[in-house]
């Protein structure tokens, strides 16, 4: 019994991966037929074909997460310090307006500035969609760095600086070495919320901005279910590699993946 | 001294305040920036004011037509209906999982791996692959097919661009459960079997011990974690608007269609809709910290 309803799940879970690899191999695959009529790597070989765009949109989405999970843990990491290490009045309204945008939609949020960013030259453009983008990442970077904070302990510091360290050297000898797992993993989750980002890209982006969700989401528009499975498969390639690399620490931190609920 | 280390050591004499404010300062410019300011232009759109406009007039019409539309009423319904079930199928089966894959031993670790290799699968790719397993010309309706339950594709029952909203139901709870799945394992691993071992000594029967101790711990990060998916699923557009039907679409993709209507009239309507889902899920966010407050107070 426990293992029949532990092996429905897991087949629930493998199903949908079928179709997708089937159709991503396949040159025809007509209805009733439960294989293929012919194979082919025709939509795995469009992927590099310079006519789909899809290897820029493969260096757009990688320069823009990149990008935007540096900048969230940048501008995440003094803000968790603060929330981590300093017991002040109007904290928890603080960590409350930290939380709101991880929760609340981000298209509900930019459908209102989405003008300004037309106004002031940022719209269509990659500098407009990183900006946009901290709105989903900074604030879930800032709670998770937080709570590493909130464990840390202060004492190495104040010992480091005993023995002479001057503040940057503290910073980089003793903070950064000793929360790496949280910022490693609060740059990881930044890269995916990015890397999975659809609806922000094409209001800011406006459609010049070509990340690979956008040429998915039209790949999936179109009748070409060959190349449409094929470029599913290349845009969950790096997440899956990021978070195979990354499962240790994930496993042993359960606050982390709250995160990725936004993907 | 380096010009960093300046600025570093000069900040270190700084009144405790400042300090604070200058460390959080970044972070809170981001989200006042993008967005405070999105909900206040979003409200302030919706009774009609355009920035950047001449002769823009200040009514309440939008909601008017909002409250009077059955498009949009439609479109709440299918949005609640879709963000509670799938909500509430993905917390009682990412429960279940967690349950089953604790039990096991040497496998425990690829099970609970497949799990957290579904959560950093983007939700367009989960579109997609829902999309070629349920249509009506899908995987599924090809077995039943060669099953002999179905005589062709119109026989199959319509799961993608339906009514009820079962395709984008499928998407999220096959999405979410793993994530809830994760959450469940993480606050099983929390010193329970100690708690477990008393409860048996006890004289706590299995039934018991579930009922009593083991879904009492995973109420609450499990809870917290199902606010997250509800909001995701009543707030995201691309998972409805690829699995769903053009009517009813729900809230987002309205709002989203709304905007992006070359009508400039049709803007503040779409502009109120976005304010609907703000204020919906606004609710659930102080559901959500209510929770986290009353969890972290209750530590086991």
């Amino acid at each position: 019994m426990r293992r029949g309803v532990l092996l429905a799940l897991i087949t629930g879970l493998l199903l949908p991966w079928i179709p997708l690899l089937i159709w991503a191999v396949s040159r025809q695959w007509r209805y009733p037929a439960l294989l293929p009529q012919q194979y082919s790597g025709r939509g795995l070989r469009l992927l590099a074909d310079p006519h789909t765009q899809i290897l820029h949109g493969l260096l757009t989405s990688t320069v823009i997460a990149v990008t935007v999970a540096g900048l969230a843990c940048l501008i995440g990491f003094p803000a968790g310090r603060a929330i981590g290490l300093y017991r002040f009045r109007g904290r928890r309204i603080v960590q409350f307006f930290l939380l709101a945008p991880v929760i609340v939609p981000g298209l509900a949020v930019t459908l209102g500035i989405q003008v300004f960013f037309i106004r002031y030259g940022l719209s269509d453009r990659i500098t407009g969609v990183i900006l946009v983008q901290l709105m989903p990442t900074v604030p879930y970077a800032a709670t998770m760095l937080g709570g590493a904070f909130a464990n840390y302990d202060i004492e190495y510091e104040r010992q480091a600086r005993m023995l002479g360290a001057g503040p940057v050297r503290v910073l980089l000898t003793v903070t950064i070495p000793l929360l790496r797992p949280a910022i490693a993993l609060a740059a990881l989750f930044a890269f995916l919320i990015s890397w999975s980002e659809y609806v922000l890209t094409l209001l800011v982006g406006g459609g010049q901005v070509q990340t690979l969700p956008l040429l998915l989401f039209s790949a999936i528009g179109s009748p070409d279910t060959n190349a449409a499975a094929a470029l599913a498969l290349l845009v969950i390639g790096p997440p899956l590699l990021l978070v195979g690399l990354a499962a240790r620490t994930l496993s042993n931190r359960s606050s982390a993946t709250i995160g990725l609920a936004r993907l | 001294m380096s010009a960093p280390q300046a600025i570093v050591a000069m900040t270190r004499r700084l009144p405790r305040w400042t300090r604070i404010l200058l460390l959080l300062s970044p972070a809170l410019l981001v989200v006042g920036v993008f967005f405070v300011a999105g909900v206040v232009q979003g409200v302030a759109q919706s009774f009609g004011y355009q920035p950047f406009l001449p002769g823009y007039q200040l009514s309440f019409d939008a909601y008017r037509q909002l409250w009077t539309d059955p498009a949009v009423r439609a479109s709440l319904l299918l949005t609640a209906r879709v963000a509670v079930v799938s909500t509430f199928s993905a917390a009682s089966l990412g429960v279940t999982a967690a349950l089953l894959i604790r039990r096991l031993g040497r496998s425990r670790g690829l099970a609970s791996g497949l799990l957290q290799a579904n959560l950093a699968v983007p939700h367009l790719v989960g579109a997609l692959a829902i999309l070629l397993l349920l249509s009506q010309g899908g995987l599924l309706a090809r077995l039943t097919h060669a099953a002999g339950l179905t005589a062709g594709p119109a026989s199959f029952p319509a799961l993608t661009a339906d009514r009820f909203g079962w395709g984008i139901i499928a998407e999220y709870v096959w999405k979410e459960t793993p994530f809830l799945g994760v959450i469940a394992l993480a606050a099983l691993s929390r010193g329970i079997d100690d708690l477990e071992k008393v409860a048996r000594t006890l004289g706590a029967s299995r039934w018991q011990q579930l009922r009593h101790l083991t879904l009492p711990l995973l109420a609450a990060p499990v809870a917290a974690g199902s606010i997250l998916v509800f909001a995701f699923a009543a707030g995201s557009y691309e998972v409805p608007y690829l699995l769903g039907r053009p009517y009813p679409a729900t809230l987002p993709v309205v709002a989203f269609q709304g905007y992006r209507n070359t009508d400039l009239t049709a803007r503040p309507e779409a502009m109120a809709v976005a304010v609907l889902i703000t204020v919906l899920t606004a609710t659930i966010v102080t559901a959500y910290l209510t929770l986290v407050t009353r969890l972290s107070r209750r530590t086991i």
